[in-house]
This record gives structure tokens, C-alpha cells and sequence, in this order.
């Protein structure tokens, strides 16, 4: 037996490590580790390690191939990042959370089977939630508690279906699964909860917002993208997930355009972003694998890089509302610029990451001759501009002067913000060794002149109708003070179609879980009446009924003989 | 190598601590009597399954007399893991007593709260140990009368009431289990339980055996208290002063349970038996409501210990569900839970021991935030709550994979589902412990406490992490299990 350590371990004891040292070394810990992290990572060689056996299941806690490895580097770079960016936070539960979260996350991306996934996918779900209850609002404690909810609960169909797997294949290994039995079908649920899929995406918009400025950071970079490495690890070319993938880069650009929260944007942006990558996993050539997990690469750190910016952004003004920010870029200029190339790598600007990774999926699509999700992710594309490219900056920084002058980001934030963005910039113009680092050869060029002109006609075209829109008034021009009916004016004022649309979809929304909630309510007071303190079940009764179920027991016993006879 | 008389050793010393520890008329004195005899008891029975694991069975006539004329004392892996377990809970229970019991027991009734403790303690050390059936019913019943004696010593004056019921429901199940036994003397003539298991097995058709069996059932339901026939339970741990609980809730129902698997097993034959008289679906079924039952009654109780209560008749169910699994997997699933149950109700009573003893309640209202002056006691609480849940990487967990893999093995996935079910409730419940430590502001009064004096800490954190370090090499254990049942079920064959 080779002893090799996952070296998610060391990050997730390391972290618990980090709740009892003094907070003057604190900091400066919560980023030495996950970079010290980051060499052993590096220093992987690849093939399969750390066999252990549970009860007869082969375990293989630490697998390297092409795939674990970029994931693997993913995850450590966004902890130092979001370490660093966490600099002066002062809860030590909330550092110890973080690190033991990207902790479970790394562990999980090397995992080599799924019971090891399980572990570390349950103990990201632990990790996660405490750094949503790190805020101490009511709200947060909710959000909180419902995210635990949905997360456990991907969790246990993990578990359920590894154990059906286990039953079935005599083996737990991690590879390709398929949709092919119940086992896979509910693996593929337990992944697309964590990946956001429409309907089970609840959780996201809900519970990161919630988070501390720096909370979200850390949420933002973990949970999704560990989901993404895992549908593309077992759901590679599954039919389902293009189109799954393409609802998801739609739908929610109509939420993301009405919301006004800007951080719940940037969560409805997430959800966008990770349905490129699903229909990419969808797809399933070389080419949209490849594409899907560089993507994944490029989306965290350019959705880092703007939850960051907000993040700055709340921690010095206190709100995070559209209607009550805008001129900040004032005071916080540095701030405003990193927050740019964030939207413009998100938008796929030629030059900026999402450019080099996004066309790849694309490219790929186009390939397979799939014109319908082709068109539509098109649409998307165009909407992420929308509401992530210009939204994001413009309703912070610009739009009309809230007259609030705040001080500048602090310099450690601004320096998570300039690494991020300088990998933005670096990728989308020398894409060369990310494109190493991918499971596969590459043999994609990103620079074609078709590209680069399709590209930059969508976002003008799409530039072009926001200032129309601006112009013209139908964007809202200087928001009301009263944010109360925000939304309400929001709505009036958007191309009628869009209201409507949003509005039937919302209205669905809100009779589904009318009904939802009404039957569970009722089933709650049923068991409540039966098992509630006063209940049948629960209070004390007589000594002479306690015997009369004695006597009811002996009979259902002799009964049941009977009958077999 | 151990000595021929090491069977009996640890049944005889506590038996004749007791009146010792009634002429001492001491608390101290008689706390460290039976400190010292659990201890010694606890070393003991390590050797004892040390040795049973290497070299196989032991066996030791008592008085010279061979079985099956004399009384037998019969020690397998299955009746050694018990013994560990009991002794082990009794010995930890002992060092966490002193203090507690002082709070908790009147001063001039401590010392016959030690004398009690002895007793209970040789009768539950007893019944894995007896290789004879009627010797069983005495040990049973040596271990009920002197627990009916320790619930009663509580200070709440409903204790008393809850004695009395405890008292008449336990006697009924005795006198079941002893109207099984001579309902099988009648048919077979003997009362040893190896001569029984060469017996009965081919009997299973007459209709004596089979009411005999009905009875057993019953009488041994009572005492490990599987729904319905659970309600004496909740008040019984509830006002019996914490020690009580915290021994009795980790081995009384423990060792009913393995009775059970005994009688069912190894006396009736395991699977030939369930081919003729389908009491393994009755079992499977009154497992899973107990389950279910427990559960979501547990999710409602606003006091911790009736809360606990709740819990335990719920993990009795996972127990007797495996048991009727019947399958390899499935039936190692129950004789690890004996183990886990036992470790992770001793960790959460004794947590909640530490807490009335500081906080002097055990409401969930009053424990507001109690693990910002009680942190170790908290974090103690964390991981026996996390355990019960069966959450990865703790004794829960093995016994849910087990569990798990018992019921697909059977395809009956949607036993499979209710185990999620019930292990999802038991996260609401445990949650309800957690929420009240961490996420409350405390009171000033739960502000003012210190955490709980060094001897109780000593003996809750040493329980934690040994169920950690087990947990983590989960194999070790679960392939002890995995080797006891294909013994059990090969006996039957």
C-alpha cells in the first residue's frame, strides 16, 4: 500500500489549525498554507495512490491525471487568492471554514473514487455553510440552513448512489458513470444540485449573497466548479446536459437583469456561465471537454475577480443595491478598473479570458453541427454582456453619482483583485500554457479572424441596444432612492416582452411553491399532531396501555406464524 | 496466556463488590470500589476478546460440572465485543460519576447508588457471558431489578413514577422471556444454548416452539424497547440521574439486543429458522418504524435527555433492522451498531451530563449558547451528533454503509430509502443540540458557568476521541463485524 496523502488533508488540518493560532500570524498563515499546498500539488506525480479498503470497497484516495490536476491548481490558486484578498478578517471560524472548504473541494477533485468524493463532498458542504453564517444576520442564518439542507441532500444521493454502484460493479471507482442506470441517475442529481442545473439552482442565488464580502469570494470558486469537474469526470458527452446546460446560460439572464442585489447578479451570472461549461461537458468531444474545463479555469478567476470587487465595494459602502450605489469609480478608481477587466473577461472580449475559453465550447458546437443550442448560447453570450459587462461596472462605478465618497479598497484586496485580474489578461492573450494544462492535446486556435469579428460585432451589437435602451429611457435613467419598488419600476420599463416573460416565469415560480408550501405544511401539522410533544407518539401514557401493546405485539407475532403456515 | 478461571472473574468481583460496598457505607469509597472493579473488569474482558479473536471460543464449567448437566459460561467474538463494550462504558462511566452522582443523588443514598451500579453492571456483564439460557433470564433479571432501584434514586420526583412503569413493563418482559425458556425445556428438555441450537432448529414446525420463540420476541422487545413496545423508555432516561442514563442508554438495550441475535441466531438457527417462521420481516418492519417512530418524536422534545431518549428507540430500530436483514452485511450492520450506539449515547448523555451539572437543566431553551463557556463539552457534543446522523468518517457511518448495503443485497431499496430517511431526521434532531450550542447568544446565567470539572471532561473527551480514531480505521471494526455475522449465520447451517 502506497501512503501517498491527499493533499486536501493537509489544507483541511491546516485550516483547523488556522481557529487556534493568534490572529497577528493568522493572515499571513491562511495564505502560506494553500501556496505551500499549491508546491505539493505541483510536485504530484500522476497515476493512482493512497489505496486504502473500507469493508471491502477499494478505496484510492489520491488519483492524478490530466483532469484532477488542473482542478487540482485551480482550486489552490483561488484559495491564495481569496486568502489573500481575506486578509484582515478576524473571525478565526471563518478563516479555519474557508481553508477547510477549499480543503474538501482539492481533496475532492483528487479523489479516485466515491466514497472519498462523498467524504470530501459533505465536508465542503460543512465548510461552505459556516462561512454564509460568518455574516451573523437572521437572513444569513436562513439562507444558511437552506443551503445545508439542499447540499446534505446532494450528498446523501451521492452516497445512495455510490452504494447502488458499489452493489451493481463490485467496484467504486470514479470514472465514467453514465445515465445508464439508477445508480447514474442519481449520482447525475447529487452533481447537478452543486452545479446549479434549472430548478435545483435555488441554493446559489439564495445563499451567496448572504455570505461576508469575503465569504462569497471563497463560495464563488469552490462548490460549482467542483461539480463541474465532477459531471465532466462521469457525464462526459451526456446528450442531456447540452441542453441542460443551454437552459442554464439562459434563464437566468432575465433574473440577473431585474435583480438589483449586485452581488445576487453575479449569482445568476455564475449559473450562466456554468451552462457553457455543462453543455461543453454535453457534447463531449475532445474539444468541448477541453473547452469546458478551461472555461471553468477562466470563470473562476474572473467571477473571483468581480465577487471581489463587490465585495470591496460592500465592505466600504455597507449595501450592495444597484439603486443606492453608482459614481464610485471617484474614489475607488483602482477598484473600478479591476472590476472592468473582470466584466470584460466575462463578456469574452478578444484579448480577455473568456475569449480564449468560451470559444472553444463554441467552436465545438458548431462542429457537432448543433445549430439550435448553437443559437441560443449566442443569445446568452449576449446577454452575459448584458447584465455581468456592463450592468456590474456601470450601476456600481458610473451610472448616476450616489454621492456616496468612499475610501479606496484596502491594499490587500486590491492586490487579489490585480493578481486575477493580470491572469484575465495574461490567459486571453497567451492562452498557450493554460491550454497546456488541459486533460487533452489542444488543437484549437483563438485568434482567427472570424472569431475575433463575430465576437466583437455581438458585443457592440449588444453595447449598442444597452445604450439604446439607456438612451432612450427604457433603462431605467437615475434610479429612485426607494429601493423598496426598484424592482417594480424595473420591470415597467423593460421591453414588454421581457416583463411578461419574467413575470409568467415568476408567477409559476410563485403558485409551484404556494402549492409546495401549503402541503407541507399540512404534512408537518399531521406529524406534528401525531409526534409532537402532546402527541400520541411522544407522551406518557398508562402502565395498563403500555401492557396492552405487549399483548397486541405477542398477538401480531403468533399472527404472522400463522399466516406463513 | 489467561487463566481458566477468567470467564467468571469479571461477573464474580462486581457481584461481590456490591454488599462490600454496603458495608463501606461510603459514596467515596464505594465510587472507588467500583471504579476500580469496572476498571479491572474492563482490562479483563480486552484480554478475554484478544484472546477469543486469536484462538477461537472459550468455555468454563461452572463448578466443575460439564455443560449440558452444569451451568456454562460460553465466550465468542460476538459475547467478548459486548463485554468490551459493556465494561468499557461502565469503567468511563465510573470515572465520570463522582461528581455528577453528588449532584444529582441524595448524600446519604450514594453509596447504594454505587451498590446498584455493581449489580447492574454483573448482570449486563452476565448475559454475554452465560451460555445458558435460563442462567440469562437470572442475569437479566439481576440487571432490571437493580436499574429499576438507580432510575428511581433521581432527584425529579417523577423518577419514581417512571421507576414503577419501567418496573412493571420489564417484568413483563421477563416473565416472557421465561415463559419462552420453559416453553422450549418443555419440548427439548435442556436449558444449554449450544444443546438448544443442535435442538430446536429441526423443531421450528411444532407449534410449542414457535409460541416460545413469539414469547422471546416479545419479552426481549420489551427490554430493548423496539416500538411499540418502547414506552417505558423515554421517562426512564429521562429522570434517572444522568450517570444512570448514560450507562443504562449505552449497554441495557445493547445487550438485549444481542440476546435477541443469541436467541435468534444461534438458538433458532438464523435464515433456516426465518424460511419456516418469517420473523425476520416482523423484525425488519418494527425496526423501521421504530425508526422512523423514534426519530420524529426526538425532533420535538425540548428537554435533551428525552430528546436523546427518543433517539436511542430510534437506533434500536437501525439494531433489530439488521438483525432481521438477515444477511451478512446486514446483521454485521447490527453487531457494529451495538458498539457505535453504545459509544455515541455514552458521549451525548455525559455531554449532558456536564451541562446539568453546570447549568442544572437539560431544557433546550435554558442551554442557549452554552458552547461559548462549555467549548470542549460543545465540540464533544459536535461529533457524537455527527456520528448519530452517520455522517462520513465517524462510527455512523459504518453502520449506515452496512446497513445500506444489507438491504440492497435483499433488494429492498426502499428499506434502503427509510434508512436515509430516518439518518435525514436525525440530522434535524441533532441539529436542533447544535443550533441551541453555537448559533445563541448565551443567557447570563449559561454565560457565568465554567466548563465542566476535570474528571467528567477526562471521561467524555477519552469516549470522543477513541470513537474518532476508531472511526477513521472504520475496517478494523467493521470487519470484526463482518467475521462475527458469518459466524452467526453459518451457525446456522
Amino acid at each position: 500500500m502506497t501512503t501517498a496523502i491527499n493533499p486536501g488533508v493537509w489544507l483541511i488540518f491546516g485550516g483547523l489549525l488556522a481557529a487556534i493560532l493568534p490572529s497577528r500570524l493568522r493572515a499571513a498563515y491562511c495564505v502560506a498554507l494553500p501556496i505551500a499546498v499549491t508546491g505539493i500539488v505541483l510536485g504530484l506525480e500522476g497515476g493512482l495512490a493512497g489505496r486504502l479498503s473500507f469493508l471491502g470497497v477499494e478505496l484510492i484516495t489520491l488519483r492524478v491525471d490530466g483532469l484532477a490536476r488542473l482542478f487540482a491548481i485551480l482550486f489552490c490558486l483561488a484559495a491564495v487568492l481569496a486568502a489573500l484578498f481575506a486578509w484582515t478578517v478576524q473571525s478565526r471560524i471563518e478563516a479555519a471554514a474557508s481553508l477547510v472548504y477549499a480543503g474538501s473541494a482539492l481533496g475532492a477533485a483528487l479523489a479516485g473514487d466515491l466514497l472519498t468524493l462523498f467524504v470530501f463532498w459533505e465536508m465542503a458542504a460543512i465548510g461552505s455553510v459556516l462561512l454564509i453564517w460568518a455574516r451573523g444576520t437572521p437572513p444569513s442564518y436562513h439562507a444558511g440552513v437552506r443551503y445545508l439542507i439542499v447540499q446534505v441532500g446532494s450528498g446523501v444521493l451521492l452516497l445512495a448512489g455510490a452504494v447502488l454502484r458499489f452493489q451493481e460493479t463490485g467496484s467504486a471507482a470514479f470514472d465514467v458513470i453514465g445515465l445508464g442506470d439508477t445508480a447514474g441517475a442519481l449520482i447525475f442529481i447529487a452533481f447537478g444540485i452543486k452545479a446549479a442545473f434549472p430548478l435545483l439552482h435555488n441554493w446559489l442565488v439564495d445563499a451567496y449573497p448572504e455570505s461576508t464580502p469575503t465569504g462569497t469570494v471563497w463560495l464563488s470558486a469552490f462548490t460549482t466548479k467542483l461539480a463541474i469537474y465532477a459531471l465532466a469526470r462521469g457525464f462526459p458527452g451526456t446528450e442531456i446536459l447540452i441542453w441542460i446546460g443551454v437552459a442554464m446560460a439562459c434563464f437566468p439572464i432575465f433574473y440577473a437583469v431585474i435583480e438589483n442585489d449586485l452581488r445576487r447578479v453575479l449569482g445568476y451570472s455564475t449559473i450562466n456561465q456554468l451552462g457553457f461549461m455543462v453543455a461543453g461537458i454535453g457534447v463531449g468531444t475532445t474539444l468541448s471537454l477541453n473547452g469546458a474545463v478551461a472555461h471553468a479555469f477562466c470563470d473562476m478567476i474572473f467571477k473571483a475577480v468581480l465577487f471581489m470587487a463587490m465585495g470591496a465595494v460592500l465592505l466600504r459602502t455597507g449595501t450592495i443595491k444597484g439603486s443606492e450605489l453608482g459614481g464610485l469609480y471617484k474614489t475607488m478608481p483602482k477598484t473600478a478598473g479591476l472590476c472592468i477587466i473582470g466584466a470584460a473577461s466575462i463578456s469574452a472580449f478578444p484579448l480577455f479570458s473568456g475569449f480564449v475559453s468560451k470559444g472553444m465550447i463554441m467552436a465545438a458546437i458548431v462542429h457537432e453541427g448543433l445549430f439550435v443550442p448553437w443559437l441560443l448560447l449566442l443569445f446568452a453570450s449576449a446577454g452575459v454582456f448584458h447584465h455581468a459587462g456592463i450592468k456590474i461596472p456601470f450601476f456600481a462605478f458610473f451610472a448616476h453619482d450616489s454621492g456616496r465618497r468612499v475610501e479606496e479598497a484596502p491594499w490587500h484586496m486590491l492586490a487579489a483583485m490585480a493578481i486575477g485580474a493580470a491572469l484575465c489578461v495574461g490567459i486571453g492573450v497567451h492562452p498557450a500554457p493554460l491550454y497546456a494544462l488541459l486533460p487533452d492535446a489542444v488543437d484549437y486556435v483563438a485568434y482567427t479572424t472570424e472569431h475575433v469579428v463575430t465576437q466583437t460585432q455581438l458585443l457592440l451589437f449588444s453595447a449598442l441596444a444597452f445604450t439604446w435602451l439607456y438612451r432612450t429611457h427604457r433603462y431605467p435613467p437615475e434610479l429612485p432612492s426607494v429601493n423598496l419598488d426598484f424592482d417594480w419600476t424595473y420591470r415597467r420599463l423593460l421591453p414588454t416582452a421581457v416583463a411578461g416573460i419574467a413575470g409568467a416565469i415568476s408567477r409559476l415560480h410563485g403558485a409551484l411553491r404556494q402549492g409546495m408550501r401549503g402541503l407541507l405544511a399540512q404534512l408537518l401539522h399531521l406529524v406534528h399532531r401525531h409526534h409532537g410533544p402532546e402527541g400520541v407518539m411522544a407522551r406518557t401514557v398508562s402502565a395498563g396501555s403500555m401492557a396492552f401493546w405487549v399483548v397486541v405485539a405477542l398477538a401480531g407475532y403468533l399472527i404472522a406464524y400463522e399466516v406463513s403456515r | 496466556m489467561i487463566s481458566v478461571h477468567q470467564p467468571i472473574l469479571q461477573i464474580v468481583l462486581p457481584l461481590m463488590a456490591a454488599p462490600i460496598c454496603v458495608i463501606l457505607r461510603n459514596a467515596f469509597a464505594g465510587w472507588l470500589l467500583a471504579l476500580l472493579v469496572t476498571g479491572g473488569a474492563f482490562v479483563a474482558s480486552l484480554i478475554l476478546l484478544v484472546h477469543v479473536v486469536n484462538e477461537g471460543p472459550v468455555s468454563y464449567a461452572i463448578g466443575g460440572w460439564p455443560p449440558p448437566w452444569g451451568i456454562e459460561y460460553r465466550v465468542d467474538g460476538l459475547s467478548a465485543f459486548v463485554l468490551v463494550t459493556v465494561a468499557a462504558i461502565g469503567f468511563l462511566s465510573m470515572i465520570f460519576a463522582r461528581r455528577s452522582v453528588e449532584a444529582e443523588v441524595a448524600a446519604d443514598r450514594g453509596y447504594l447508588f454505587y451498590t446498584m451500579y455493581l449489580l447492574c453492571f454483573t448482570g449486563l456483564m452476565g448475559i454475554p457471558v452465560t451460555g445458558d439460557a435460563f442462567n440469562l433470564f437470572v442475569f437479566l433479571e439481576i440487571s432490571s431489578l437493580s436499574s429499576y432501584v438507580l432510575i428511581s434514586l433521581g432527584t425529579d420526583r417523577r423518577a419514581l413514577t417512571a421507576a414503577f412503569r419501567y418496573l412493571i413493563m420489564g417484568t413483563l418482559g421477563a416473565t416472557f422471556y421465561v415463559l419462552g425458556i420453559g416453553l422450549l425445556y418443555m419440548v427439548t428438555g435442556t436449558l444449554n444454548i449450544a444443546d438448544l441450537a443442535a435442538r430446536v432448529p429441526e423443531m421450528t414446525h411444532i407449534r410449542t416452539v414457535q409460541m416460545a420463540l413469539a414469547f422471546l420476541t416479545v419479552g426481549l422487545g420489551l427490554k430493548l424497547a423496539l416500538f411499540p413496545l418502547h414506552l417505558w423508555l423515554p421517562n426512564a432516561y429521562a429522570f434517572a440521574p444522568t450517570v444512570v442514563t448514560v450507562f443504562l442508554a449505552a449497554t441495557a438495550t445493547k445487550v438485549a439486543v444481542y440476546a435477541l441475535i443469541r436467541i435468534a441466531y444461534t438458538m433458532f438457527g438464523g435464515p433456516t429458522m426465518f424460511a419456516v417462521m418469517p420473523i425476520d420481516e416482523v423484525l425488519v418492519g418494527f425496526g423501521l418504524l421504530s425508526m422512523i417512530v423514534g426519530a420524529l418524536a426526538a425532533v420535538w422534545q425540548t428537554n435533551v435527555k428525552r430528546l436523546l431518549a427518543f433517539s436511542s428507540i430510534s437506533q434500536i430500530g437501525y439494531m433489530v433492522l439488521g438483525l432481521g436483514l438477515a444477511d451478512v452485511t446486514g446483521l454485521a450492520g447490527a453487531v457494529v451498531h451495538i458498539f457505535n450506539h453504545a459509544m455515541i449515547k455514552a458521549i451525548l448523555f455525559m455531554a449532558v451530563g456536564c451541562i446539568i451539572f453546570r447549568i442544572g437543566s437539560a431544557d433546550l431553551r435554558d442551554i442557549r449558547g452554552f458552547a461559548k463557556p462549555m467549548p470542549i463539552t460543545a465540540a464533544c457534543v459536535v461529533v457524537g451528533g455527527l456520528s448519530l446522523v452517520g455522517a462520513p468518517l465517524t462510527l455512523g457511518f459504518i453502520t449506515k454503509w452496512l446497513l445500506l448495503q444489507g438491504a440492497l443485497d435483499r433488494n429492498w431499496w426502499w428499506v434502503a430509502v427509510v434508512i436515509v430517511a430516518a439518518s435525514l431526521l436525525a440530522l434535524v434532531y441533532v441539529w436542533r443540540l447544535i443550533a441551541a450550542a453555537y448559533l445563541h447568544p448565551p443567557s447570563e446565567r449559561v454565560a457565568a458557568v465554567r466548563e465542566a470539572p476535570a474528571p467528567m471532561l477526562l471521561a467524555l473527551v477519552a469516549l470522543t476521541v477513541a470513537t474518532v480514531v476508531i472511526a477513521i480505521d472504520g475496517s478494523l471494526i467493521g470487519d470484526f463485524a463482518v467475521v462475527t455475522a458469518k459466524q452467526l449465520l453459518g451457525s446456522g447451517e
